[in-house]
């Protein structure tokens, strides 16, 4: 028994693949070419050193305190300032939920990301410099004088740094979680006996963790790829010389792109360990709807 | 998303316990404190780059000794502002029209049709907003330049596609998917071909969502130091990068020369600022992309 | 615990509330006796749900004050209170399993877990959930998530359960039965329950007193019957189904009996508020609104749609002075038809006129 063909067109589309799901094609295919691809090759490159073995890049990167110290300085910076952000924003946030004009602070809170690293590095560098507004203010209380406070060209300024930018970042981020909470929760708490205090503990943070791990992963990564800031407002050479100045100054002062993609790799590969980890414990509590279950 | 409405009869309480203990009170005086503590040093960093931009001569006071604008005049000069911002425009300009053609399509097809690989590729366009430019960065700039692209105008434009197209196509297909299909197919019923629907009833319909996706993309890639620094050459750089390069090598140029152009640079971001954020929530600007991968 | 044992009723005392300009609430004074089921009833906006929100602490009252027996609770903040509250979302902890929900009450009260654990199952059995007590809400149904509220309510022996809209998000056969479950529960617990509701049937079947409230002040208080049979006021009646306002003028009076002229016929009801002038607003409900011969006492009016609803016909006419109406009819009859409708002189309630 024939059974009539059925176009290929009428079987394809049945499984939602016509011409209107075609138009996905050019941007996938732009971003293969231009992000996929280039991480393969980045990738395949790294395992070509110049010395021909398989991996002498990341034996070299291991090898080298010079290059290897880079992971411990980019941590000891990003660790601290994410979890310093993520201190802040989440009391700051909690308090926000409850304004009704909300859209005032959060405009001035979207000023420096939107500014951008390298203008609040000129700024610090004025503001934060030892003739800088905060220095003078400091010193005008008479408690400090001007050679005990130095916040630029060292650790402090590329911390704080990335506070002013972070910060922003961190808490709008909180904010849209915490704001996701049904407010009829803590009102159900409260009827129920619990004081503020017991409110937080047993229902805001429970339906927060899962929001606060991916606010942290974003905000960690975010930090741990600092660049222009640690440069202009660290030592780039010593205390904060991070992991993306070594992997700049290989592709562009050495013209070593094997390394270079060998320690980008190195760089994506530990970004991916402290957010594999976190989303791992992240799965370990509630991660259903906070808005309070409805059939 | 992000806007949460408040049952009325909530709206205006002040949390479950409105009558407060001393305890609490000082808890929400500690918060504000930080918070307005934050704003000041921000307003600060940007006060201070403004005043120093005008001064004739500032060193050892609160305030300079005088004002001037001549430094604009010679930071017109010095930087050569008019070729640095006509690159910027141009490559602003081409970076929005692409990431629009190629972003809007994609997002249509992916709110509108069940097909298979839709998982992976939803992974694809999430990726490039997760993973921080640096890190991508370098392996693409290797392959731009590798293939001959690397320091032109283009190659700029193309790097920074990478992180637009899928921050049109994530903030799209929640816009488009809050549109009822069913209007298309009334538009079809009346008698309107494929192009004609498009004009009269699609286009008009996602015009709020195109525009203010568009303008997120414009603020953003004005302020995008990363892959514009890793990919442009003498002739293709951007507003930020040649702010970068001055601040770098500051000591060579005037201080105030220098703060002249982070005013310029700062204007021309402030202005698509003020403009999007008429069509845009604060809040928008980070979490409508990276809240996706939450759920 | 001291609370329930001893309390024997719950009084408001000019309880007011304002937002800025606005007073959603003003100056509610009413005694609820121990056992007592009290429906708030009234259109949104009325200010129900800024009553209940002031009697559980999640609003500051701006007046006046709120008594259990002697003891003034309005300072009290809401935790305190140990009031029992059914929200309309139910605002169940998604995070938690059905037990640990019911019995959260009971833990923030400190109550040692082996005292505990057999309260938090006597309050599953009665609100009938065995068998779902280990899910988390999100896998439940609405009825049985409504349940869940119920029994986490009730766990914790509140003086004083508060039920805002509790069923206003199940479907209609849902709504029913769990009405039922409501005033068994109720029963059972002999505490004092206020309940919050824009639905006059559910607020009927329900209560044993109906306080309507309307612009956040008091309009009437009594039980359902006398609401339903003789509202106080012109606006209650129209809330509790007097579709029909007939415009006219007091033609004679006889104490509470008042015949009016409406376009020249007559219509015979009973006052219900003083009168103040000589015009007057008859109310009457649709199905006591008939047809009725064209030399009785009654209405002309024309015919302008009419539909089958099983056992009789529900019409709408027009009378000549251009008032609606509705009315119940035996026979079907024709769009255009001119009839006469009337109603029992005791069913046509008669207020002062505009």
């Amino acid at each position: 028994m024939a059974t009539p063909a059925i176009p290929l067109s009428t079987r394809l589309s049945a499984r939602g693949l016509d011409g209107v799901t075609l138009l996905v094609l050019p941007a996938a295919i732009v971003l293969i070419a231009l992000f996929v691809y280039p991480f393969g090759y980045g990738l395949w490159l790294s395992f070509r050193p110049k010395d021909g073995t398989l991996l002498g890049n990341y034996g070299k990167f291991f090898a080298d305190p010079f290059l290897y110290d880079t992971i411990y300085t980019t941590l000891a910076l990003a660790v601290p300032v994410t979890l310093m952000n993520l201190f802040l924003a989440v009391p700051v946030a909690f308090r926000v939920r409850l304004m009704r004009h909300q859209r005032l602070l959060t405009t001035i809170l979207v000023l420096p990301i939107t500014l951008g690293t390298v203008l609040v590095a000129e700024g610090m560098l004025n503001y934060f410099g030892p003739q800088g507004w905060f220095v003078r203010a400091l010193t005008s209380t008479g408690l400090f004088n001007v050679s005990q406070i130095k916040l630029v060209h060292n650790y402090w300024g590329v911390f704080l740094s990335l506070l002013i930018t972070g910060f922003p970042f961190t808490f709008l981020l909180t904010l849209s979680y915490v704001t996701g909470i049904d407010p009829g929760l803590e009102q159900a708490a409260a009827t129920l006996g619990a004081r503020a205090a017991e409110r937080f503990r047993h229902i805001f943070l429970p339906l927060l963790v899962p929001g606060l791990a991916i606010t942290f992963c974003l905000s960690f990564v975010q930090a741990y790829s600092v660049f222009p800031s640690a440069v202009l407002l660290g030592a780039p050479a010593g205390p904060t010389r991070v992991i993306s100045i070594a992997a700049y100054q290989a592709a562009f002062e050495e013209y070593d792109y094997s390394m270079a993609s060998a320690i980008a790799m190195i760089m994506g590969a530990v970004q991916l360990v402290v957010v594999v980890a976190v989303l791992a414990a992240r799965n370990l509590f509630y991660r259903g709807p906070a808005a309070g279950a409805k059939g | 998303m992000t806007a949460v409405s408040l049952p009325s009869a909530s709206a205006a309480t002040t949390g479950p316990s409105a009558l407060r203990s001393v305890g609490s009170r000082l808890w929400i005086i500690a918060v504000w404190t930080t918070v307005i503590f934050f704003i000041i040093n921000l307003l600060g960093i940007i006060a201070a780059v403004v005043t120093s931009s005008f001064a004739t001569r500032w060193l050892r006071s609160w305030l300079p000794s005088g004002y001037t604008t001549r430094w604009y005049v010679s930071a017109w000069e010095e930087f050569q502002l008019h070729d640095v911002l006509l690159v910027t425009f141009q490559i602003v300009g081409a970076v929005v029209m692409l990431s629009g053609l190629l972003g809007v399509p994609a997002a249509y097809a992916m709110a509108r049709r069940e097909f298979p690989g839709k998982k992976a590729l939803m992974l694809l366009f999430l990726l490039p907003l997760l993973v921080p430019p640096v890190t991508f960065g370098i392996p693409l700039a290797t392959v731009l330049y590798q293939s001959g692209v690397g320091g032109t105008m283009a190659g700029v434009i193309l790097a920074n596609l990478v992180p637009t197209v899928p921050f049109v196509i994530l903030v799209m297909i929640p816009f488009i998917e809050q549109i009822d299909p069913r209007v298309e197919a009334a538009a079809r019923v009346f008698g309107a071909g494929t192009f004609k629907m498009f004009i009269y009833v699609l286009l008009p319909l996602l015009m709020p969502g195109i525009l203010a996706s568009l303008l997120l993309v414009l603020v953003r890639t004005i302020a995008m130091f990363e892959l514009t620094f890793l990919t442009a050459g003498p002739t293709s750089q951007t507003l930020v990068v040649a702010l970068y390069y001055a601040v770098f090598a500051a000591g060579v140029r005037a201080v105030q020369s220098i703060d002249a152009m982070a005013v310029v640079y700062m204007v021309t971001t402030l202005i698509w600022l003020v403009i999007a954020l008429r069509f845009v929530n604060p809040t928008q600007m980070v979490t409508r992309a990276k809240r996706q991968p939450a759920h | 615990m001291t609370l329930l044992s001893s309390f024997k009723s719950l009084r408001l005392e000019g309880v007011s509330r304002d937002f800025g300009v606005v007073n959603a609430l003003r100056d509610l004074t009413l005694e609820i006796k121990r056992g007592e089921f009290v429906a708030l009833l009234g259109p949104s906006g009325c200010g129900k749900s800024t009553a209940l929100n002031c009697i559980a602490g999640l609003l500051p009252t701006t007046r006046g004050q709120i008594m259990l027996d002697d003891r003034r609770i309005d300072t009290l903040p809401t935790e305190d209170r140990g009031f029992g509250m059914v929200f309309q979302n139910y605002a169940l902890f998604p995070h938690m399993t059905v037990r640990n929900n019911i019995g959260f009450g009971l833990k923030m009260r400190g109550i040692p877990k082996n005292e505990a654990a057999p309260r938090v199952e006597e309050a599953i059995r009665t609100v009938r959930l065995d068998t779902q007590a280990h899910k988390l809400p999100g896998q439940l149904s609405g009825g049985q998530q409504q349940r869940v509220a119920i029994a986490r309510a009730i766990a914790i022996d509140p003086p004083l359960v508060l039920m805002d809209e509790p069923l206003s998000n199940l479907d209609a056969k849902l709504r029913l039965e769990m009405r039922q479950e409501i005033r068994r529960i109720h029963q059972s617990l002999g505490c004092i329950t206020i309940y919050v509701t824009h639905d006059q049937d559910e607020a009927l079947s329900l209560a044993d007193r109906i306080v309507v409230l309307r612009d956040g002040a008091i309009r009437q208080v009594g039980a359902p019957e006398d609401l339903y049979a003789r509202p106080a006021h012109l606006d209650v009646a129209e809330f509790m189904g007097f579709r029909n306002r007939i415009n006219g003028r007091v033609q004679a009076r006889d104490g509470n009996r008042v015949q009016l002229t409406v376009a020249g016929t007559t219509l015979d009801g009973v006052v219900q508020e003083a009168l103040t002038g000589d015009t007057a607003i008859a109310a009457v409900r649709p199905d006591d609104m008939v047809p009725v011969a064209p030399d009785a006492h009654g209405i002309d009016t024309v015919v302008e749609a009419i539909e089958y609803r099983g056992r009789d016909f529900f019409g709408q006419a027009r009378s000549k002075t251009g008032d609606e109406l509705f009315f119940r009819s035996e026979q079907r009859l024709a769009p255009g038809a001119a009839v006469r409708l009337g109603a029992e002189p005791h069913r046509v309630l008669v207020y002062p006129g505009a």
